[in-house]
């Protein structure tokens, strides 16, 4: 039987994931970069989940009898100055940066483009007020942000979310924004308006979806810089804290103190965030490229 | 027939003997030459801090003592070879009358201001003044150490007389305190607030120039009453926050000396890359780490509970775990290791979370816990500074001890502010404290565990009499040997019987790493002990 | 075009006003306080009137709107008022650590610029060989690598093989060039670097959207070179969205690279930043935070503005 007849035949919901995976075949093949971008995160995302699974050891626990150990057969990537293994951390890690950069991105994306859409329709003064607004938030240090947010509500993982949430959102707002004014013009928007559709609706239902482009790119754009803006908060002791397994976490202090005697403390967290950051980028470029090549990212 | 010495034989003698001379001769000279100081030269150091106003009577902390001490000079001072023994800077000589009630001191002639004005009692006067009696919107920030003194007068110019409300054992030492800057009284009268944004001392440098944030420059002052001090002709302060380009900065040379210390992986680094260009000098700390527990809240107001924190802590496992990665060394009880105040080992262990049996000891914890009804798995969160260095090494090795008598502690590492704030309002469980004098001084030392309500620094929020009456008692005994006996009793009460609140595990080491060429700073067990440089002087 | 200009200028005034609030809210809504930092380690044994005193003295006791009013009232004269850590005048204090974050800047956008614009460009012409994988590996592995690790690399590079450091003190590129760049470099290099990534990525894009234009086919038609066409055709018009971008991350620049500033101990106005705010110096946290927001919003006004008028499509909106 040909293809062709085996998809007429088969149910809209299965040929609509065949078409899905015929574009990931094809984005294999045009864009390799980006694969391997996708690959990478899909290890991260698998360690991730299998944390429990994969590490020899527990991140958490101390042993100051085998403190910074080079890496061997017990302790591949070596131990760190509490005697805490590297490796088992790095895997962990992998936890702490996927979800700070998930939970984050996702958060400053959506609320960015929701803000953006609202801006685009309404124009006018609401638009001037609220592009003042993103204006504020992005000249506004993050630090002071991320340094008010970790002082009245602890440090942890939930509060660094939020403060790295803010600097997205007007990034994302914009981009949003520009995409947008070009749908309010459309006739479809006309259509809506003159069906006597509420502004929320015709915003949600029928703008909204047709931004996923430029959502989806900001998207992969900020996972990458969630998890570096994690690192210099933690660097600068605003982020995550000890004994937390994180990247930066584990950058900072020891691991500059010992570079020399024990490089392995600094180099392998180095090399995840640079590694998680560069996959998210260039997947996130090559989806660029792929879906709106036209699009100018901030 | 001879009638004379041969003369060879006189002449091989001779000329043995003139060797022999001339070597001792050219030996000692060089000997003599090496250890020499020799003037000259910019000794270059890094400060970890900016420094905020000028006023040693007001700030606290070494970034700015190190940069401006050079241009000062105090009352009495610490001999730099005999750290304790007191000595006189401004002061000639002194005596303490029979009832130990009135110090008078005898000032030095000749004394000048670097504005070429003569220094008198009357100065010194002023400036005790300022530091004892303060006037309205000066702060004195060490004013309560001086609570004892009645008076201070000045009789005639060289004459300075301090009267006392009781006897006091610290008294002299105090007045040694590198804080106390003498200041001139005409400068003082007319604007008390003057030296937050000025220098005008008697110390062996000149004031030359501090570009915020970036460095201070001072040079020598030819009018220093040391003849032939300092040896040096001026020196640079870099202020150097961060602590990697702080090491960096010895290590390339480009910095002759960092004053306050270094950790034992800078200091292997450092001399890992210089070698034998650097020079490491190692003491005892008069620093250390303390956990404070807060007395208010349950179930830490019951001393069993308290009792068993302490046991669970193994002091001699961490002193040799956590000197490899941290400043923390020593173990010992209220007072630095070393010093003529330490309670020795055979007693120390005696004390409860001191003793070398630490499976007896846990295991003692765990059945107090029991006792006090606090279930297995109990939770509560450790209060830290989220400064690595050895505030973070010390909350996770804690909370790990913690752990194995069956705790589950929360570290909370916050900053600064966040942190202090917390510890003010009584708003924690658990958390830990620091102590940094500048000298080992019992009043110093206990004045943190005397009741809450006496003292500002005890954040653990506890009344004892006991204590308090403790305290008074071996500020006022003039007999060294019933003092010790006093402070180890008070000792006793506070870490072992009462655990109200207790070094964790240990003193600092002081590791102060510096070029082979500088030479004359021994160091002391305080880092803000005797840092105006006069005694420095820089080797070819 | 004038209009425009007015109007933009004039709606940098509520920003700036935004800005003021948040920052002077915010501040206040941090725990502790100067006075109490200043003099809550050991060591001091201050009584509790003298540290009421020093707070009444700083404004600290005042109520809140009349701290605000005060402050505002003080802005708009220009006059900044004094930092409540050392007591110096602000300006003072600012303009020492401006000039070198502003050169510092200055310098990693040359950087910046020296890199991405022929490697973007390079990487069009060539697109989906080997040298364009290259070149979008290198610009993104500048995004990816965390910039303190690169820094201390760079720092600890230096110290072990060649027992060398840049120098530790700024001075002035007027009084000792020499001396001023030997420092400046470095950081430039690392900063400009992570810069470039970005600019590179967008140079390329631009450069591909170009020459997919009619007019660069007509050129070719014509018969012209590919170099003459590439530069003076495409290239120009190619500009406008990658001086967009470098303006844009320009502004970022002043005051955000505290990280890197900490590292190479330069004594800028983002170590400046970070000490004041664990001071709790409110007087100068909130200057700072204006200026900061002052050039960002400001220079966003000048991207525009050549924005506009490169491009007569947008001038004439």
């Amino acid at each position: 039987m040909s293809r062709t007849s085996v998809k007429t035949s088969t149910l809209p919901a299965a040929s609509r994931l065949d078409r899905w995976l015929e574009a990931c075949l094809r984005f294999t093949r045009q864009r390799p970069l980006g694969a391997i971008g996708a690959a990478i995160i899909g290890i991260m995302i698998a360690a991730a989940l299998l944390a429990g699974f994969v590490s020899p050891y527990d991140p958490l626990v101390t042993n100051y009898g085998r403190m910074l150990q080079a890496p061997s057969s017990l302790h591949w990537f070596g131990t760190d100055s509490f005697g805490r293994d590297v490796f088992t951390r790095i895997i962990y890690g992998s936890r702490t940066a996927l979800w700070i950069g998930f939970a984050s991105s996702l958060l400053g994306a959506t609320l960015g483009a929701l803000i953006g859409v609202t801006s685009a329709y309404f124009s006018g003064k609401i638009d001037l007020m609220l592009q003042r607004f993103m204006d504020l938030l992005l000249s506004f240090p993050l630090i002071i942000l991320a340094l008010v947010v970790v002082s009245l509500l602890g440090s942890g993982i939930t509060n660094v979310i939020f403060a790295i949430t803010v600097p997205m959102v007007p990034r994302c707002a914009l981009v949003v924004r520009s995409s947008a004014l070009a749908l309010r013009e459309m006739p479809f928007v006309e259509a809506a308006r003159a069906l006597g559709f509420g502004p929320l609706r015709i915003i949600v239902r029928h703008m909204l979806p047709n931004v996923m482009a430029p959502y989806l790119i900001m998207l992969t754009a900020f996972l990458g810089q969630a998890i570096l803006l994690e690192a210099s908060l933690t660097f600068l002791g605003l982020g995550v804290a000890e004994p937390t397994a994180a990247w930066g976490l584990m950058l900072r202090g020891a691991a500059v103190e010992f570079a020399e005697r024990a490089p392995w403390m600094a180099l392998f967290p180095g090399l995840a965030i640079s590694l998680a950051v560069f996959a998210f980028n260039i997947f996130g470029d090559s989806l660029r490229d792929a879906l709106d090549p036209k699009l100018r990212l901030p | 027939m001879l009638k004379y010495p041969d003369l060879s034989i006189v002449r091989r003698f001779a000329s043995l003997l003139l060797t022999v001379v001339g070597s001792l001769a050219v030996a000692g000279v060089a000997a003599f030459a090496a250890e020499t100081p020799r003037s000259g030269g910019e000794l270059v150091f890094a400060v970890g801090g900016t420094p905020p106003s000028y006023d040693g009577h007001r700030e606290t902390t070494f970034a700015m003592l190190h940069p401006v001490a050079p241009h000062y000079s105090t009352l009495l001072r610490f001999d730099p070879q005999n750290y304790p023994k007191i000595v006189g800077d401004v002061a000639e000589s002194w005596q303490v009358s029979k009832d130990k009630l009135t110090y008078t001191f005898k000032i030095r002639k000749g004394i000048q201001f670097h504005d070429g004005s003569v220094l008198t009692a009357k100065d010194v006067k002023a400036t005790y003044d300022k530091i004892i009696f303060p006037p309205e919107g000066v702060v004195s920030s060490r004013q309560a150490t001086y609570a004892v003194v009645d008076k201070v007068e000045s009789p005639d110019g060289q004459t300075i007389v301090f009267r006392l409300k009781h006897p006091s054992a610290s008294f002299l030492a105090n007045l040694a305190s590198p804080w106390n800057f003498i200041y001139k009284a005409d400068i003082l009268a007319k604007d008390p607030r003057w030296y937050e944004k000025n220098i005008m001392g008697t110390g062996p440098f000149t004031f030359v120039e501090y570009v915020a944030g970036s460095h201070w420059v001072g040079k020598k002052n030819p009018n220093y009453f040391m003849k032939g001090r300092p040896y040096l002709d001026g020196y640079k302060a870099l202020i150097i926050r961060d602590t990697a380009p702080r090491v960096a900065a010895v290590r390339s040379g480009q910095a002759h000396a960092e004053f306050r210390g270094f950790n034992p992986g800078a200091r292997d680094d450092i001399v890992k890359t210089a070698g034998d260009q650097v020079v490491v000098q190692e003491i005892p700390w008069v620093c250390n780490l303390t956990v404070t527990i807060n007395n208010e809240k349950k179930p830490f107001d019951d001393v069993r509970v308290r009792r068993a924190l302490t046991l669970a802590i193994d002091r001699w496992e961490a002193s040799k775990a956590l000197s490899q990665i941290s400043v923390m060394k020593y173990v010992g009880g209220l007072f630095r290791p070393g010093s003529e105040f330490a309670t020795p080992e055979s007693e120390l262990v005696k004390l409860a979370g001191y003793g070398k049996n630490i499976e007896a000891s846990r295991t003692e914890a765990k059945r107090l816990l029991r006792e006090a009804g606090v279930p297995e798995g109990f939770s509560f969160t450790l209060k830290n500074r989220n400064v690595r260095e050895p505030y973070e090494v010390t909350g996770i090795y804690v909370i790990d001890q913690w752990r194995q008598i069956g705790l589950n502690v929360n570290h909370v590492q916050q900053e600064e502010g966040a942190y202090f704030n917390d510890f003010r309002q009584g708003n924690f469980d658990t958390g830990i404290d620091f102590s940094c004098d500048f000298m080992d001084d019992p009043d110093l030392q206990l004045f943190k565990f005397i009741s809450s309500e006496k003292s500002p620094v005890n954040y653990a929020r506890y009344n004892d009499s006991v204590l308090d009456e403790l305290y008074d008692k071996q500020s006022r005994t003039t007999d060294p040997k019933e003092r010790l006996k006093l402070l180890r009793q008070f000792e006793k009460r506070v870490v072992d019987e009462k655990a109200y609140q207790f070094p964790p595990t240990l003193w600092w080491q002081r590791i102060v790493v510096h070029s082979a060429k500088m030479k004359g700073g021994k160091v002391t067990p305080s880092h803000y002990v005797n840092q105006d440089l006069r005694d420095v002087w820089l080797a070819q | 075009m004038r209009h425009y200009i007015l109007k933009r200028l004039l709606l940098m005034i509520p920003t700036l006003f935004g800005v003021a609030v948040l920052i002077f809210l915010l501040l206040r809504v941090l725990p502790g306080d100067i006075v109490e930092l200043k003099y809550a380690g050991t060591g001091s044994y201050a009584p509790k009137e003298a540290l009421a005193r020093e707070r009444a003295q700083l404004g600290l006791d005042q109520p809140l709107w009349k701290q605000f009013i005060t402050w505002i009232v003080g802005i708009s004269l220009l006059d900044f008022g004094t930092s409540m850590w050392t007591g110096q005048p602000i300006t003072h204090e600012i303009a020492i650590r401006l000039e070198l974050s502003i050169e510092l800047a200055v310098m990693a956008t040359f950087v910046a610029i020296l890199i991405s614009i022929p490697l973007g460009a390079l990487a069009a012409v060539k697109q989906d060989t080997w040298i364009d994988y290259f070149v979008r590996i290198f610009s993104i592995a500048g995004l990816a690598i965390p910039s303190f690790w690169l820094a201390i690399v760079i720092i600890l590079t230096f110290v072990i093989y060649f027992r060398w450091l840049p120098p530790l003190t700024f001075t002035s590129l007027w009084v000792d060039p020499k001396a001023n760049l030997t420092q400046l470099i470095w950081p430039a290099l690392a900063v400009g670097y992570r810069y470039s990534a970005v600019a590179t990525r967008m140079t390329r894009s631009a450069v591909l959207e170009v020459l997919r234009e009619d007019y660069i086919r007509t050129a070719r038609a014509k018969g012209l070179r590919e170099n003459a066409v590439l530069i003076r055709h495409a290239l120009k018009n190619a500009l406008l969205p990658v001086i967009t971008v470098i303006g844009l991350e320009f502004a970022f620049l002043v005051g955000g690279l505290v990280v890197t500033e900490q590292v190479f101990n330069l004594n800028g106005i983002g170590k400046l930043f970070v000490e004041a705010i664990s001071q709790r110096d409110y007087t100068m946290v909130q200057s700072l935070v204006l200026l900061t927001s002052f050039i960002f919003i400001f220079v966003n006004f000048l991207v525009d503005l050549v924005n506009a008028y490169l491009d007569p499509r947008i001038r004439f909106q």
